[in-house]
């Protein structure tokens, strides 16, 4: 019983020696350091902070936003004006920085499947303008792409002066001041083209489901697509003419300085466009080119066993395998096309970080600024992750 | 028996008749290569005609623009704004100390060279797998060479002359943001990458806030932040030098790209590979020091070199913070000396400053793909 | 791996040693134990601020800080100049990068009283207008609806124009640039109809262009832009001396002392001048500086005429007439206290 007692005592003195080496305890202490670590960095930075702007006298906190704006932007998609408030100065950055974004996206996986298809392609001269595509851009910095379609395509006396505007097709022009295009004017009635068109879309999808219900029980192919489109098309202009064309155009007319009339796609626009898009191809090219090459070889033999065309092969067999090993690239690409666009601040585009920057300077409210800036990113990026996310999630869902 | 047999098939009457026939004309030879890689079939056709016309579409302006009506010397722009000339070359040539110097002073140049050839010597052996010696030599990249690169560019030491940052730039602030920018990503990316597959709560939570915050935002509010904020946040008086503050910005971004790089390494290895050091009794230190982050890095080497290169790329960001790296000051040039004015002085500008970056990157992401490829046989 | 991490160390404890000077509260005091004078200007601004082709900076802005760091230290080489753009201005003198700014920085209310700063003068007075190519056949800023116009984005210029066009009811297309460079070369380009700055940036803006006699400045004048030093609020005593030194540029024009007589003019009986160059009484040491810092000035630096005409007179790259700023005695707005 002594013995019991004595060798129990002597288990835990062990075990008090021994504390502060059991990992348990060692994670707790690890971590309570880290956290005093935390708050004493943060209370650090933000005591000084607070000392700094009370010393310089700088007005802190977000009132500024309701106050007038009073600088002018250059391109505005929603209601704007010199006597609006910062925070709608806010909003024009902001939507400015969707736009060229959500384009961008679209135009950057276009080009990037096109070239990407292109390096693979079994004819030697195509394949090498896509390694020639891919190569050169890949390797040169986007900031440098986009002051060059800026600065020295708008410089280089390539395109003529706004006075010797170009005349393209349907009343458009361009010249050095940007892409001058008719304005669609809406005239009553147009909401029953509208309708329409909706119910053209409607019909389409429709078409769809039926075809591949069809094509699943009999094997018969039918060209949903095409017919979708067809149906989508010309629902609305059979209506559209029915009701004596509720809709025209307001031409761009050379005036004095400028077009006046018509909208205008800005050069600035227009070179971030490019540039952002043809950049963020060449990644897109090669997330696509890797794509492709993980599929296996036998799914193309099978498929041209099987009889289907080359093209049918790569729409119907290769493609939707690919995807999923590209989607996460592509999401990749896509976060990143979205962060670059903050570069539109070099070439006059004003994207948010432009308008903010201009903000920041009129009111010098810094650290409310730039940190409204970052959390507006960070929830673009999110938004991105789970737009793709979900699509990622609706790949694998279709292909087990 | 297989010489017999070989010898019975030479001594054979209709010898002649049996040798091998050339293939046909249709399969081989230059026009053959051309029927089956470029004219195939008609779509084929169609699609090499429209490459052909593309090629001739932008080669051929560009020719004749860089070479065939390019001012290839001139003691200012004005040769240059002759109409209907291309390139105005003597820019460049005439500016080329600038560009790759800053105004760093003519006579401590040699010192920008030296550094260059230091880093080279530790840098090249380095690069090469066959080369012995990986541990000294990375000694000598990761601590002698920056301490005497320092020293070396900014002087005060040895009787050198004192150089400020504010006289940097060109190429030199480039290849100083991006090389300081990526050796300080190692220990941050290693630690964050570590933190973010700790099973203290706390500590990975706290990784994972700091990378995803830093890799959600564009690298410009980043520098934004360092260069503007960042006097802002410390004690008033201390003013850390613009270069400087730009470095910690590049620096930090960095090592959020790099953890997830690492993170990708970890998970590469086994999970046998701890359990077998834990067994060892090795501490955490020396299980992840010895046994884990090596064979981590050798995985990643490939993506830590594509790191570099968008990290290179994107030290081009610096001019928007007053930096003048190589293409800040290849446009401050162009748009500032009105000697140099000439319609096509941008273009010109911008296609050097290109062709200097396209040659790191792509140099870069050629030995990428060297390196990749020996690990994968070394590997699988 | 370990080695890499001592790397880390190693190399942020060597980036430390970067870090500036410590400056105190007191700045005066820091500058001096500095033994420089940190002086923030326009990047690329010919007349005010410009490195020339070797590299030293030169100009009206530069002039007037060689001037102070003589008063300081009896040396104009004893300053740093940190050539800053618009945007950066002002936390650069917020944060102490700089001691302070001159640098064609336009004093308004806004910015003496929510950014923190003190202005010590108006070394130039100016306003904004226009420059429009001459083809054009604009006469006047009216006559610019709808037009494109180019100008630099975070400076006064942007909000002024603004008010321009809407009090005026018209309307225009801005373009906003960061650098002024990227102004110039844009309006060059044919990308915008005009530009609009101070007319005194926008004269040194047109020695940037290509062809500068194609274009021209219209008459309109759109704002009142005093143009002035900065420094940091709360500190007394560098807001005197600042003040003083432009005080100093100007009494000397006004009586006649430049940097060829200074000497002599040590030894007038005129008290005015005495009291000025420093002979009579301890004005100096009631500021912190030597005695002489007035005639060490206009002997090493100039007088405000003299500091004038060599950036913007007849024979400098941009020509501007003197018109406001000229002194109070000959029709012009300045005007300085007496040394008393």
């Amino acid at each position: 019983m002594a013995v019991t007692t004595a060798g129990q005592t002597s288990s835990q003195e062990a075990a008090k020696a021994s504390f502060l080496y059991r990992p348990e305890v060692r994670a707790v202490i690890y971590q309570l350091i880290l956290l005093a670590g935390i708050v004493a960095f943060f209370w650090y930075i933000i005591s000084n902070t607070i000392i700094n702007l009370r010393r310089l006298g700088i007005a802190s906190g977000f009132e500024f936003m309701s106050r007038t704006a009073s600088f002018d932007i250059s391109q505005t998609l929603i209601p704007y004006s010199a006597g609006s408030t910062y925070f709608t100065a806010f909003m024009v950055g902001l939507w400015n920085t969707v736009l060229v974004s959500v384009i961008g996206i679209v135009l950057a996986t276009i080009l990037g499947f096109i070239m990407g298809i292109a390096r693979l392609s079994s004819n030697w001269l195509i394949a090498r303008i896509g390694t020639i595509f891919v190569e050169v851009l890949r390797n040169i910095p986007l900031l440098l792409l986009l002051l060059f379609m800026y600065f020295a395509v708008l410089k280089s006396d390539l395109l003529p002066q706004v006075r010797n505007a170009r005349e393209l097709w349907f009343g458009s022009y361009i010249s050095n001041r940007g892409i001058n295009l008719p304005a669609p004017i809406f005239e009553p009635g147009f909401g029953y083209v509208m309708l329409a068109a909706i119910l053209g879309l409607a019909l389409a999808v429709g078409i769809g489901i039926w075809a591949r219900r069809r094509r699943l029980l009999t094997g018969q192919p039918f060209p949903a697509f095409w017919v979708g489109v067809a149906v989508t098309v010309a629902i609305p202009l059979v209506v559209a003419v029915l009701m004596g064309r509720p809709m025209s155009f307001d031409y761009p007319v050379k005036g004095t300085f400028n077009f006046t009339g018509g909208f205008v796609l800005s050069p600035e626009f227009l070179a971030l466009l490019a540039g952002l898009s043809v950049y963020t191809a060449s990644f897109i090219a090669e997330a696509v080119r890797a794509g492709i090459l993980a599929v296996s070889k036998g799914q193309k033999e099978a498929a041209a066993a099987l009889g289907l065309a080359p093209n049918q092969a790569l729409r119907l067999v290769v493609l939707p395998q690919a995807a999923r090993v590209m989607i996460p690239p592509l999401t990749s690409n896509y976060l990143s096309l979205t962060k670059n666009s903050s570069l539109a601040l070099a070439i006059a585009y004003p994207d948010l970080v432009a308008v903010t920057g201009t903000m920041l300077n009129n009111t010098g409210q810094a650290v409310e600024i730039i940190l409204l800036t970052m959390a507006v990113y960070l929830t673009l990026s999110l938004l991105t992750s789970l737009l793709m996310n979900w699509f990622n999630a609706r790949i694998a869902l279709v292909e087990r | 028996m297989d010489t017999q047999v070989a010898q019975g098939t030479i001594v054979t009457p209709n010898a002649g008749m049996n040798e091998p026939l050339p293939p046909p004309a249709s399969l081989v030879g230059p026009l053959a290569w051309l029927r089956q890689n470029l004219f195939s079939s008609i779509g084929n056709t169609v699609l090499t005609i429209l490459g052909l016309l593309l090629i001739y579409a932008i080669l051929k302006p560009f020719l004749d623009w860089a070479i065939f009506s390019a001012v290839w010397s001139g003691p200012d722009g004005s040769v240059c704004r002759v109409e209907g000339t291309g390139a105005c070359w003597p820019f460049v040539f005439a500016k080329f100390g600038q560009f790759m110097y800053g105004r760093f002073p003519d006579a401590e140049r040699w010192r920008v060279n030296l550094t260059y050839a230091l880093a080279l010597a530790g840098v090249v052996p380095l690069m090469i797998p066959s080369v012995p010696g990986k541990m000294w030599n990375a000694v000598y990249v990761f601590i002698i060479f920056p301490i005497m690169a320092y020293w070396l560019l900014t002087g005060g030491i040895f009787g050198l002359p004192i150089v400020e940052t504010q006289y940097w730039g060109g190429l030199l602030i480039t290849l100083v943001v991006a090389t300081v920018g990526i050796t300080m990503s190692f220990p941050i990316g290693i630690i964050l990458a570590l933190g973010r597959r700790s099973k203290m709560p706390l500590v990975k939570w706290c990784s994972i806030a700091f990378i995803e915050f830093v890799r959600g935002v564009p690298l410009i509010t980043i520098l934004f932040m360092s260069s503007v904020m960042l006097p802002l946040f410390l004690e008033h008086g201390t003013n850390p030098d613009k270069l400087l503050r730009a470095l910690i910005g590049v620096s930090l971004f960095a090592g959020a790209y790099m953890a997830e790089t690492v993170r990708g390494g970890l998970q590469a290895i086994p999970r046998g590979q701890v359990e077998a050091a834990e067994a060892l009794g090795l501490s955490y230190g020396k299980t992840m020091g010895l046994v884990v982050l090596p064979q981590a890095l050798k995985h990643v080497i490939p993506n830590i070199v594509s790191e570099f290169i968008g990290l290179f790329k994107d030290t081009s960001l610096v001019l928007i913070i007053g930096l003048f790296d190589l293409l800040g000051i290849v446009q401050q040039n162009m748009q500032g000396d009105a000697k140099w004015f000439a319609p096509s002085t941008p273009m010109t500008g911008y296609v050097f400053a290109g062709l200097i970056f396209w040659v790191f990157c792509f140099g870069m992401s050629r030995y990428s793909q060297f390196m990749e490829r020996k690990l994968n046989t070394s590997h699988r | 791996m370990k080695s890499i991490k001592i790397v880390g160390l190693a190399a942020l404890v060597a980036l430390g040693g970067a870090t500036g000077a410590l400056a105190q509260a007191k700045t005066l005091e820091a500058v001096k134990a500095r033994g420089t004078l940190l002086c923030g200007v326009g990047p690329a601004a010919p007349g005010f601020s410009n490195p020339d082709d070797k590299g030293n900076w030169v100009g009206f802005d530069v002039d007037y800080c060689r001037a102070l760091a003589v008063a300081i230290f009896n040396d104009p080489a004893k300053v740093t100049f940190k050539p800053l753009t618009s945007k950066e201005r002002f936390t650069a003198l917020q944060s102490g990068e700089v001691d302070l700014l001159s640098r064609t920085t336009t004093w308004t209310m806004s910015r003496d009283s929510s950014l923190g700063l003190t202005f010590a003068g108006t070394m130039f007075y100016d306003g904004q207008g226009f420059m429009v190519k001459k083809s054009l056949g604009v006469k006047a800023a009216k006559e610019l609806n709808g037009a494109s116009i180019c100008l630099q984005t975070g400076t006064t210029t942007e909000l002024n124009v603004s008010d321009f066009f809407r009090t005026n009811k018209i309307t225009y297309k801005p373009v906003l640039f960061e650098k002024s460079d990227e102004v110039t070369a844009a309006y060059d380009s044919g990308r915008c109809d005009a530009i609009t700055n101070d007319r005194s940036g926008l004269a040194s803006d047109q020695v940037k262009l290509k062809a500068p006699a194609d274009s021209v400045l219209l008459p309109d004048i759109i704002s009142k832009e005093p143009l002035g030093p900065v420094v940091r609020q709360g500190d007394s005593q560098f807001f005197t001396v600042t003040k003083w030194v432009y005080f100093a540029l100007l009494n000397a024009e006004e009586l006649g002392v430049t940097s060829a007589n200074a000497d002599e003019m040590a030894k007038s009986t005129n008290p005015e001048i005495k009291r000025l160059l420093g002979t009579e009484g301890d004005f100096g040491k009631g500021i912190g500086i030597a005695n002489d810092w007035a005639l060490q000035i206009v002997k090493k630096v100039g007088n405000y005429a003299e500091i004038y005409d060599r950036n913007f007179g007849a024979k400098s790259p941009v020509q501007i007439a003197r018109g406001a700023n000229e002194l109070w005695t000959k029709g012009g707005l300045q005007y300085a206290p007496p040394i008393r």
